[in-house]
């Protein structure tokens, strides 16, 4: 018997349910039809095309930024970077309050946003919750319970999505949000830091409403869920063996975590806060909207300021040609940043990747 | 000897244990230490949760207030002038993010179809991957900055299209990268099976994998919708805003002529922008209102799509 009169008795053996017709046909073999084989080239050539067209992407937004920058780029040259002024009527525009405050806030909001983000990471990736509830649950009594006793995996999950959800809420609710929570929450505070403890210089202003302190507080919070979700993935991802080693040796729970588990998914954690400031660079609108956009540069954690984003998002929609160009020119300084700043992170995860990929 | 630490009794005979050693006490400097750790991240974990506690009861506690027939149906107001609504922005919000998704879906799936399957061990799928990574990165308003130099220069004018193309930019890569990941989890023995019955590749891809990829692939694609609907940067200066509808003529929500699509776009994230920094009380109650639509948009998008993932009992 021939390979394919046995390969189409070994199909017909097979049992199968409804669609018997249609199924008997495609069971018996024969050569791809010239439709077969033109619908398969042509399918193949899109693929093709569409994933070097995602990668060209990455070519044509940097080109067409940079080719609407190119005047801007020659009549204000490096000059720009320098210049503290934005002035329309003179046609004078520089960006170095926005570049300062787009590194000092997305810098504050990234310490706050990393520390919670790993503790948090941490948390999860213990499963520190379910195991907590777990003790709760048996010390009542009610530890093997059928339905509670599935409770703690349960809520673990939940707590897990919950803080995923964090990234869901757009950032133009943070900023609504900030406007009318987190600016008076931290006013009072504020005032009193700077009238008691004014000549420090992070204290040297007051708070007159939108200014760093509030933009940095809600930029920690939408950084946090990266830098969690990627450095919770680079824990879960330490061997096992390690793991066990680590407690058959006698250790703690938390001198396993801090001696082992993390300095094991350190380049992981690591490449989480790279491109959660990557995020925080690129932040828009909550930033718009409570930093103040005045053109300040100032150590104070209380002063209005101003980022390249926020630049962006205030003056593009009224802009003139002039204006445009610059504008581009300052977009431009944007993207070569946080392009930096992207292709650093991936290029860490990448390696944290491949170096764990020796430890298993 | 003498036992040193809570495990030195481990190894010796039941017997000569000194149960009390054994006991989790916390006057032990170890293990205190890791207790007040553990307080202390247990703690950090709840502060983290409490702003979107409070993000979700002040949008519903005051988005909730505003919220009625009207304002699904109405136009934003005049300044004072009170009632309103938003209908024309949810239209907005919907056209911008559908052209976006029309854009980047098809291209999306096709490239992580390539870096899945057709070309996945090829160095340039490794570069195509890698750029995709670059580009989830990519600052939301650079897309907008990218739509506007290379759409609304061109076409003359603010438009849904322009929008679209800001949001697909954003879209892409989340697309490109969940849907490669759901296509390789497709168990090879399914791939192999389809191959050794002589299918093509573009059949073991239409027929087998894609078909069995289909939740994940949905996830990604749910999820990128659901980023898209709540980005406010990239449409700012592509779709613009608008205080009317997007037809003159009924059914004055939908643009019947490429003249009526080419026209500035509303949007409840660009509406919620503008309106947050307006001094009249009535257009920032309209705000939290929107706000309360619009994250409610989101967060079911993005549940739908964790569970579409969730349930697919695939394996």
């Amino acid at each position: 018997m021939s390979a394919s009169g046995r390969l189409a008795v070994r199909l017909k053996a097979v049992p199968r349910a409804g669609n018997e017709d249609r199924e008997r046909e495609d069971a018996v073999a024969r050569a791809p039809s010239s439709f077969d084989v033109a619908f398969d080239r042509v399918f193949r050539a899109l693929a093709v095309a569409a994933a070097w067209g995602s990668m060209l992407l990455v070519v044509v937004v940097v080109y067409e930024i940079a080719r609407s920058a190119a005047p801007a780029i020659a009549r204000y040259g490096l000059g720009f970077i320098g210049e503290k002024t934005w002035d329309t009527n003179r046609e004078t525009f520089g960006i170095l309050p926005q570049i300062f405050g787009t590194l000092y806030s997305s810098f504050l909001g990234l310490l706050l946003g990393a520390v919670f983000g790993v503790a948090i990471a941490i948390f999860l990736s213990e499963r520190f919750f379910s195991s907590m509830l777990d003790s709760l649950l048996h010390a009542i009594g009610y530890g093997e319970h059928p339905v509670l006793g599935r409770l703690p995996d349960q809520l673990e999950a939940a707590l897990k999505i919950t803080i995923e959800l964090l990234a869901a809420i757009p950032s133009v609710v943070y900023g609504l949000w900030g406007i009318f929570v987190v600016i008076p929450m931290v006013r009072p505070m504020a005032d009193w830091l700077n009238s008691h403890l004014g000549w420090i210089p992070l204290f040297s202003t007051p708070l007159s409403g939108p200014g760093l302190l509030p933009a940095a507080l809600v930029l920690a919070i939408m950084v946090l869920p990266t830098i969690t979700a990627i450095s919770r993935d680079a824990l879960v991802a330490v061997p096992p063996k390690l793991r066990e080693a680590a407690f058959g040796l006698g250790a703690t729970r938390w001198e396993a975590i801090l001696a082992v588990f993390v300095p094991t998914a350190a380049t992981g954690i690591f490449g989480s806060i790279v491109l959660g400031f990557g995020r925080a660079l690129g932040e828009t609108v909550a930033l718009a909207m409570l930093a103040g956009n005045a053109n300040v540069v100032s150590w104070s954690l209380f002063s209005p300021c101003t980022t390249l984003a926020a630049l962006l998002a205030n003056h593009f929609p009224e802009a003139g040609a002039v204006e445009v160009g610059a504008l581009m020119y300052a977009a431009l300084v944007l993207l070569g940043i946080t392009l930096l700043v992207n292709i650093a992170g991936a290029f860490v995860l990448q390696r944290a990747e491949a170096g764990l990929k020796g430890l298993r | 000897m003498k036992p040193r630490g809570h495990f030195a009794g481990v190894g010796v005979g039941v017997s000569e244990v000194d149960v009390s050693q054994l006991d989790r006490s916390l006057r032990q400097p170890r293990t205190l230490f890791s207790f007040i750790m553990t307080t202390a991240t247990t703690v950090m974990t709840l502060c983290a949760l409490l702003p979107l506690f409070s993000v979700l009861y002040l949008l519903v506690r005051r988005g909730g207030k505003e919220l009625g027939l009207a304002t699904f149906t109405d136009l934003p107001p005049a300044a004072m002038v009170e009632g309103g609504g938003f209908g024309n922005a949810i239209v907005g919000t919907v056209l911008n993010v559908g052209i976006a998704t029309l854009i980047s879906v098809p291209i999306g799936i096709l490239a992580a179809i390539f870096l899945a399957e057709l070309g996945s061990n090829s160095r340039a799928a490794g570069a195509i991957r890698f750029a995709a990574k670059v580009l989830t990165g990519l600052p939301s308003i650079l897309a907008g900055v990218f739509a506007f130099a290379a759409v609304v220069v061109t076409t003359g004018g603010f438009s849904a299209p322009a929008g679209g193309v800001a949001l697909a930019l954003l879209m892409l890569p989340t697309i490109i990268l969940t849907a490669e990941e759901a296509i390789k989890s497709v168990p090879s023995r399914m791939r192999e099976a389809a191959i050794g019955m002589g299918a093509t590749p573009a059949q073991v891809v239409t027929r087998v994998l894609v078909p069995t990829a289909m939740p994940g692939i949905l996830t990604g694609v749910m999820l990128a919708i659901a980023r898209a609907a709540g980005e406010t940067a990239p449409l700012l200066f592509t779709a613009l805003f608008s205080e009317f509808w997007l037809s003159s003529s009924s059914p004055q929500f939908l643009p019947k002529t490429v003249g009526e699509l080419m026209r500035p776009t509303p949007s409840l994230a660009v509406l919620i922008y503008n309106f947050s920094s307006s001094p009249f009380e009535n257009q920032i109650e309209l705000a939290w209102a929107a706000a309360l639509v619009l994250v409610v948009l989101v967060l079911l998008t993005n549940v739908v799509g964790q569970a579409l993932s969730r349930r697919s009992g695939l394996r």
